[in-house]
Formats: C-alpha cells, structure tokens, sequence
C-alpha cells in the first residue's frame, strides 16, 4: 500500500511541527536550568551566555527541596501501596465472584472518579480539623491525612484497572488452583496475581505519577513540615526573585524520577491505560 | 462460576495446609463461607470507599445547607442552617456571587469545548500519521509521551516561564524576533490568559488521546484496508472512511474521559495563575477553591461543588444515553 506524496509530505510536516511544540518547554527547561542568573532574568536568549551547574548545587540551599522530596516519596510511595493492595482484593471479588450489590460497588468506583477533587477537598478539610479539635489526632497537615485524600483517586482508579487486568487472566487459572485445594486467596496470589503482574505494574506506576503531581490536595492539607514538590516548587516562583534557572532546574530533578519510571515501565503504562480504556 | 462450588478432593485436601481442623470447620459454614467471601475481600475497600468518598460527599452535602464561614471551622456543628440560601445564592445570576459563577461556568464549558476538540484532533491526526512503520517512529512516540510523564506542576511552571511578558520565550519570539506585536503583551492576566491556558491544557493532554487512539488504530483489520485498496481507494479516503468509522467506540469513551478531566482540571490553572486565576481564565475548580479557602466561605462553595456535581452527572448521563442509542442503532 505506496502512500501518496501527499500524504508523506503532510505527516512529514505535522509530526515535525508536533515534535517542536512537545519540545519546547523541555528545552526551555534543560538549557534554562544551565544558565547563570542573568540570562534568565532579562530578555529570554535561545542559547546561553554561559554555561554553569550552579543551579543544580543552589535549588537545595533556597528551599528545602530534599525534605518536599522526602515527603513526595513517602506520600505518593505509601497512597500507591495502599490503594493497590486494597484493589487487589477489591478487583478480584469483582472479578471472579458474583453477588449482591456488585453492580452498585462498580458503578460507585466508576462515577467516583469522575467527581472533581474540589467536591471531596472541602468535606474532607472540615473533618480533618474537627477530627483534630475532638481527638487531638493531628490528620490535618500530616503525612498520613495526605496520603487518605490522595486514595479518593488512586483506590477508584486502581480498582477500575485491575478488574480489567484479573479479568483477562483466564478464569481456568484460579479455578484450577482452587479445584487442587487452594484457598480463594491462595489462587489469588499463586495464580491471579502473578499473571496479572504486568497490569498491577501498570496501576502502580500510575497511580504513583499522578499522586507525584498531585496540586490540588497538596496545597491545602500540608504543612511546612509535610509540604510535596508540588507546593514546595511554587517557593522559588512566589519569591521577590524570581531564580528561573533554579525554578528549571528543580523542576527537571523532580521530574526524572517520574520520567525515568515511566521510560522503563512504559510498554506495561501504554498497555494497561490503553486495554482500560478502549475495552 | 460452577467450579467454585465444587468441593475439593479429599486426599488433595488433606494435603493442603498443616490444618488438621479444617476439613470440619468448612463442612457446616461452607455455605455462609462462600457467600461472604467477595465480602470480605471487599471490606477494605468499601471501608475505605466510605471514609475517602462516601462521608465526605455526604458531609458535603451537610455543609451547603450550612452558614459555614471561618468562624464555624473549628466547630462545624455550631454552624447555623441555612436552607437553600447557599444555593440561591450560587445561582442568583443578577447578584455577583452568582454572577461570577455563572462567567466561570461559561468559561469552563468554552475551555473545555476548545481544548478537548484540539487534543483529540491532534492526537488522532498523530495516531494516524504513525499507524504505519517510519524510520523513527519509535523515538518519535516517546517524545510524544514527554507532556504525558513529566509532573504536572514542573511542565506549567516551565510553560508559566515561556509566558513572562519580559523574560519568556513567547514574547521574545512573537515580538523580538517575528515582530508579530507592537508590544509585549501580557499572557498570565487579562484576555490572553485564556490562550495561555489552553494552549498548556493541549500541549499536556493531546498525548493521552493519541495514546488511546493508537490502541484503538491496533484494533482494526488489516484486511478493511487492502480490501480498500484492491477497490482503489487512496491513503486519505482509507483514512476517511475506514479508519474514522472504525475508531467511533473508542472516540465516545475518550472524549468523555477528556470531557471529565479537562473540566475538573484544577492542577494547570493553579500552577499557572496561582490562587485567583484572571477572569478570563476563571476555571470553576479554580472558583470554588477561591471561594472555600480565599474568601473562606465554606457553605457556598459547597453548593457550588454539589451543582457542579449534578451537572457533570446530568451531562455524563444525557452523553452516554446518547452514544448508546447511536451504538444500537448501528448495529441494527
């Protein structure tokens, strides 16, 4: 099937243009971060004057960037945990068993996801501080009370996957092992679970990612203490000077993990959001 | 299903783990046993369901019947009842509560109309021009997938730099080297405000529809288009008639999805404008938040939360019975 020049010639054209735009920004990150302060502070230069790593020693002095990342990790790491070890459970039940009430959890999981964050942010707000004036239990601002606001779209999400993902694992599988003596949750770990690894993979990565670029929750429920990267980044911004170059530069650090996750892990991501969506 | 309720084999039974009891114990509570089971893997779930999702909607709902200002915060229950005076006044339209509300709405939908068309024109113009093998096309998709991995907050914060009237990229480039403008114009207030955040809303979500249109593209016989081709038609007619048709199930579903997400997006305009975004660009996520935590009026912005609630399921609802007549009627 010989495409025609036209054809050749306007993919040519859009996938080189598309290209650019996609590049732009990285660029302006990457040769940002490695400029020295005055090229940044006046009229933007294509290529640098200088070229300096200064920045890339400096974003840890100007704002506490180790403990934002301290607290990015143990919060996306520990939402993603939890909410695939619960989905586990959840998507197998749904998966493999029939009974009362599964059309009313699945369709709640569903539209739950669909709910902006702001509807759960401002209950969930009132009853962190009420919780802490009654009880003295400090949820507000607390690792812990951001990590539960972060399951309001990583428990739904997780669910939803890895229904699809138990449900393509071949039902002989499990109903072998259970025909041998196995416990339901021996199958399900001896069976269900390692042949879905590459869609429990998937989930984890991105439920990872999304609770890493997380603003919304992040930005009401910390502290000074328990700020992320997502608020803690904004300090450079807010400042009287304004270090674009050290702004870049962290913003390029706090990427490549995710980035770099998400290179390894891609085939697994694009497979499991792409089974997900197009069933 | 069946096999589930058969019992195992004795001897393999009493083979299985070192439980001398456990034949007994399943003898008479099988029955229940079974029946609680997906209960009980549930639990966690549906606990957590309920403390994440269900208390808080329903607190929620509480709160937008109540004069919840921030002298309540600390003691909600003191907060008086207000009826539906919160609700009045999200939707009194002539009063600036209201007002403002309203502009934000119609904001959103103009938003959200522009950039869900965009990234689902550019992402399925992408996805088809790399449906066939090219030198390169393997690189090529990932860079494509760069706005899709990289956090949300670095990608704006990087886009906010390109957007500063006088150190930015964007305004060196139209006015400094195209000579496109007489001036500098601002792109982080005012009208222009409204481009700028589109422009960052498409450049970041574009990739998820060629992604999804991609997979969609792999679902497609080969044997349509050399049928097609035996026939005579040429690359763009296949594309026309062949590979659009063919993507419609998989073009309802993304464009929900993309509908929902750009709708609520809270991530990109915060970054971009911080607390209180420019009224051009006044996203209602943005508007409740501004409402609930700047001007601290927690009841209103609770109705304003549920309104938009309902109207997002109405429009879910009204969408969905829509595409599932167009299916049926499709297949008949």
């Amino acid at each position: 099937m010989a495409a025609p020049r036209s054809f050749l010639w306007s993919r040519r054209i859009f996938l080189t243009l598309l290209a650019g735009f996609v590049l732009l920004p990285v660029y302006v990150m990457v040769s940002s971060s490695l400029k020295p302060l005055q090229d940044v502070s006046g009229s933007f230069r294509w290529l640098p004057s200088g070229f300096t790593v200064r920045p890339y020693f400096d974003i840890w002095k100007t704002v506490p960037l180790a403990d934002y990342f301290m607290n990015s990790l143990v919060v996306a790491g520990a939402a993603t945990v939890c909410s695939v070890v619960i989905a586990v459970f959840a998507a197998y039940a749904v998966s493999r068993y029939r009974f009362r009430g599964k059309r009313v959890f699945t369709v709640t999981v569903l539209s739950t996801q669909m709910f902006p964050g702001i509807l759960f942010l401002l209950p969930l707000f009132l009853i962190y501080v009420n919780v802490g004036n009654a009880t003295g239990i400090a949820l507000f601002g607390s690792r812990a009370g951001l990590i539960l606001t972060y399951l309001t779209f990583s428990l739904p999400f997780s669910i939803w996957m890895l229904i699809g993902y138990f449900d393509s694992v071949p039902r002989e599988l499990d109903e072998a092992a259970l025909v041998d003596g196995c416990g339901p949750l021996r199958a399900l770990f001896r069976v269900v679970v390692p042949a879905a690894i590459p869609g429990i993979v998937a989930v984890a990565v991105y439920a990872f990612m999304t609770a890493w670029g997380e603003v919304l929750f992040a930005s009401v429920m910390t502290n000074d203490t328990t700020r992320t990267l997502a608020v803690g980044l904004q300090g450079y911004a807010t400042q009287n000077d304004v270090y674009w170059n050290q702004v870049m530069a962290a913003s390029l650090v706090v990427s490549i993990p995710v980035v770099a996750g998400f290179l390894l892990l891609q085939r697994y991501l694009v497979a499991g959001l792409t089974a997900g969506a197009v069933k | 299903m069946t096999t589930l309720t058969t019992p195992p084999p004795p001897s393999k039974e009493r083979a299985a783990p070192p439980d001398g009891k456990r034949p007994a114990r399943l003898r008479l509570p099988a029955r229940l046993r079974r029946v609680s089971l997906p209960y009980l893997l549930l639990l966690p779930a549906l606990l957590l369901e309920l403390v994440v999702h269900l208390i808080p909607m329903g607190v929620g709902i509480v709160m937008s019947f109540k004069e919840l200002t921030q002298f309540f915060i600390r003691d909600w229950g003191a907060a008086p009842w207000t009826g539906l005076d919160n609700y009045e006044l999200s939707v009194d339209f002539d009063a600036p509560v209201g007002e403002a509300l309203l502009h934000s709405f119609f904001v959103t939908v103009a938003f959200t109309v522009l950039s869900v068309g965009l990234c689902w024109l550019i992402g399925t113009a992408a996805a088809v021009f790399m449906q066939e093998h090219f030198r390169g096309r393997g690189l090529l998709r990932a860079v494509f997938l760069i706005p899709y991995a990289l956090p949300v907050y670095a990608a704006v914060i990087t886009w906010s730099f390109m957007f500063q009237r006088d150190t930015g990229l964007i305004n060196h480039v139209l006015h400094d080297q195209l000579g496109l403008t007489d001036s500098r114009p601002f792109w982080l207030i005012g009208d222009n405000s409204f481009v700028a955040l589109l422009t960052v809303s498409v450049w970041k979500g574009w990739p998820f529809a060629f992604l999804i249109v991609m997979a969609g593209l792999q679902n497609i016989p080969k044997e349509q288009y050399e049928a097609a081709a035996i026939d005579g038609a040429g690359m763009w007619q296949q594309v026309r008639r062949i590979t659009l048709p063919s993507l419609r199930p998989v073009n309802q579903v993304l464009v929900l999805v993309l509908f929902l997400w750009t709708f609520n997006d809270f991530n990109t305009p915060y970054v971009l404008f911080g607390k209180s975004a420019p009224e051009a660009a006044d996203l209602i996520s943005i508007h409740i938040y501004q409402s609930s935590f700047v001007t601290w009026n927690f009841g209103t912005g609770s109705a304003m939360s549920v309104l938009l609630l309902l109207f997002l399921l109405l429009v879910t609802a009204g969408y969905l019975l829509v595409t599932s007549r167009g299916r049926k009627s499709a297949d008949v």
